[in-house]
């Protein structure tokens, strides 16, 4: 029994922390069509901002609930910059934009290396996370039943945001017809910048959590961001649901295969069984569907 | 029109043959004689990734296809090869020194037909085919989207990497393969059978260029450029746009292929650090600054940052991860068309270089009118 849940709950951690992060990526790349390859150094600077909360504050029972807004405003400032000075200037080069980011994600980790040095710091995970909980005899600790909550947060609070409030309808708006909202008024240059805002937030949430896991280190964001995109890929755009399913499809699939074969064969097979469903639904699970061609 | 401009556009196609003659002189009369053993075997290492990075520009700057994985094809050509050199080494019936080092003395069965130099050859340029055929068929059959491929080959890589890193008794893990004596039989050690290698390495860069400069002028070239264009239009037009990326794909992976294959002599080795996705990467990098739709941009590109990675990167490691990414943000942002595209400027009347440009830039084709309802 123990071989059977152990990865599934070591894995739906997994899968929590790639939901936070596709959920960002899924939202700038589905709006703009922009690849963001910088996402998971906005995860490490997440981290970071945890680390440095720690240091500030001290007490680690309160510093962990400090350092999420903190963390999503420095992400998400970080996302704004990004925006403001160089993808709002190349929209109409969504290839490019990739590249771009990519260098922009080389400066960020090298900038923490000078910074805080290539070694991790560790950030002390609060008291009222330190037990565990039985579930089938495995002792599942705390904290991995902390990140499955954060991630459902988020992604419960993304979904109010989006369903309910009138910026969300501005978005859903932006992402079915750019040019239609436009014409109803909606600045949709705003909208875009509050979108990669929010969405590079949502990373700096989920480094928070990988900082609990794993503590802080430069290349922090390296592991995840590949992972987060194939999520994002299997899962489609324009909906949340499939990079929900995705998100935990992967994360406990992974180290199912993990627990069989070894790690680097579950990378094999998780990237051929991606290719694999891709055959099957080339635009992931679910999509938002138009009569374009493309 | 007189005669002169006539004559003139009658010359103007054998223009880039003369550039390439130009290059060939260069690299295999003159570096040769001016250069030292240790400076030439350097320029060697370069012209592999330049080599890679010709296919890049075929793929990428021709087809608009963002190959971010092409280390993995790096790697089957380099590993292939030093598979071969490693067995050579150690000599008929033998095993390669690190596998009695790091496990109990057998080897895979997968290592048995790399004793042959004809299937080791055959090999660097079969496996990279089959492997990018595969993954592009699967791909662009689907008509999955170009960001989407950029991912995946990206994921590529990095599998890639992890698979050699954790497959320390099959094929070096972490330190790779390395300590190559001799080249099919010709010792390393011997400065002439080293600036052979190198010669035949630059030679296989110069064959690379004309192959592309010949794809180039084709109609396969132009239907090419039209399925980077308009790719919808092409469709229509009763081509398979599919068939035609994928040409151009498993071209790119062979030649990078080729590249690696060359690299393991040169270089005395191949790790998991030469054909990750931040080496992939690296290779994209030359391409961007020399000018991805060019002949000689990606080659050129190629070589000058091959450069300056072996020279500033063990000087100022920091700076030139800072450099880097800048070279990506600077040359994407600013100048999409690399270097080439602003001596183009300086030739060239201001309306043709905007049609050009144009053509580089926008991916998704005006043609696409999404109809909703």
């Amino acid at each position: 029994m123990d071989s059977l849940t152990t990865p599934l709950l070591t894995g739906a951690a997994t899968g929590a922390i790639l939901l936070i992060a596709a959920l960002g990526l899924a939202l700038t790349f589905g709006q703009m069509g922009v690849i963001n390859m910088a996402h998971g150094e906005f995860l490490m600077a997440g981290a970071y901002a945890a680390y440095l909360t720690q240091q500030v504050i001290g007490n680690a029972d309160v510093s962990i609930l400090v350092a999420l807004p903190v963390a999503f405003v420095v992400a998400g400032m970080l996302g704004l910059l990004l925006e403001l000075f160089i993808i709002s200037r190349m929209y109409h080069r969504p290839l490019d934009t990739l590249l771009v980011t990519v260098g922009v994600g080389l400066i960020l980790q090298q900038a923490a290396k000078d910074v805080f040095g290539a070694q991790g710091d560790p950030v002390s995970s609060p008291g009222w996370l330190d037990g565990s909980i039985g579930v089938f005899g495995y002792n599942w600790p705390y904290r991995g039943l902390f990140t499955i909550v954060l991630a459902l947060l988020a992604l419960g609070a993304l979904a109010a945001v989006l369903k309910y409030t009138s910026f969300g309808r501005q978005i859903r708006a932006t992402v079915q017809n750019r040019d239609l909202a436009e014409t109803l008024g909606i600045s949709t240059k705003r909208v875009d910048r509050m979108t990669f805002f929010i969405g590079s937030g949502l990373a700096g949430v989920g480094g928070v959590a990988v900082a609990l896991i794993s503590g802080t280190f430069p290349t922090l964001g390296t592991a995840y961001i590949i992972p987060a995109f194939l999520v994002v890929v299997a899962g489609g755009l324009g909906q949340l649901k499939g990079t929900v399913i995705a998100a935990f499809a992967v994360g406990i699939l992974t180290q199912y295969l993990t627990s069989w074969f070894s790690g680097s064969m579950a990378q094999v097979l998780v990237f051929a069984l991606v290719v694999i469903f891709l055959q099957v639904k080339p635009q992931g699970l679910f999509t938002v569907r138009t009569r374009g061609l493309a | 029109m007189s005669t002169s401009t006539s004559a003139a556009s009658r010359i103007k196609p054998w223009l880039p043959l003369l550039g390439i003659a130009l290059l060939a002189l260069a690299l295999l009369v003159i570096a040769p004689a001016m250069l030292s053993p240790f400076r030439l075997n350097n320029l060697g290492k370069y012209c592999c990734w330049a080599i890679v990075a010709v296919g890049i520009g075929l793929a990428w700057g021709r087809g608009g296809m963002l190959v971010m994985g092409q280390g993995v094809f790096f790697g089957i050509g380099g590993y292939a090869m030093a598979m071969h050199l490693k067995l050579e080494a150690a000599g008929p019936g033998q095993v390669p020194d690190f596998m009695q080092l790091y496990g109990d003395g057998s080897m895979p069965w997968w290592w048995e037909p790399f004793r042959s130099p004809v299937i080791t050859i055959a090999a660097i340029i079969l496996v990279p085919a089959l492997v990018a055929g595969l993954l592009g068929f699967a791909i662009f059959k689907r008509r999955v989207k170009g960001a989407y491929f950029a991912i995946l080959t990206q994921a590529l890589a990095v599998v890639f990497a992890t698979l050699l890193i954790a497959t320390i008794k099959q094929t070096g893990g972490f330190n790779g393969l390395n300590n190559f004596p001799s080249f099919f039989g010709y010792s390393l050690y011997d400065p002439v059978n080293k600036k052979m290698v190198y010669l035949i390495a630059a030679g296989l860069l110069i064959v690379c260029l004309v192959i592309v400069w010949q794809i180039n002028r084709s109609r396969f070239g132009e239907l090419l450029v039209a399925t980077r264009d308009a790719e919808e239009r092409v469709r229509f037009l009763g081509h398979d746009p599919a068939n035609i990326k994928l040409i151009a794909f498993v071209i790119a992976a062979v030649m990078a292929s080729v590249g690696g294959a060359m690299f393991a002599p040169i270089a005395g080795i191949i790790s998991p650090s030469d054909v990750d996705a931040a080496a992939s990467i690296l290779f994209i990098a030359g391409v961007a600054l020399g000018g991805r739709a060019g002949l000689f941009g990606p080659a050129l590109g190629a070589l000058a940052v091959g450069y300056g990675q072996s020279t500033l990167s063990e000087r100022f490691p920091n700076e030139w991860t800072y450099f880097q990414g800048a070279l990506f943000v600077v040359v994407i942002l600013l100048i999409p068309g690399g270097l080439s595209s602003v001596l183009k400027r300086f030739r060239k009347d201001v309306a043709r270089q905007t049609t050009e440009l144009r053509g580089l830039t926008v991916t998704e084709p005006p043609t696409e009118v999404k109809v909703h309802g």
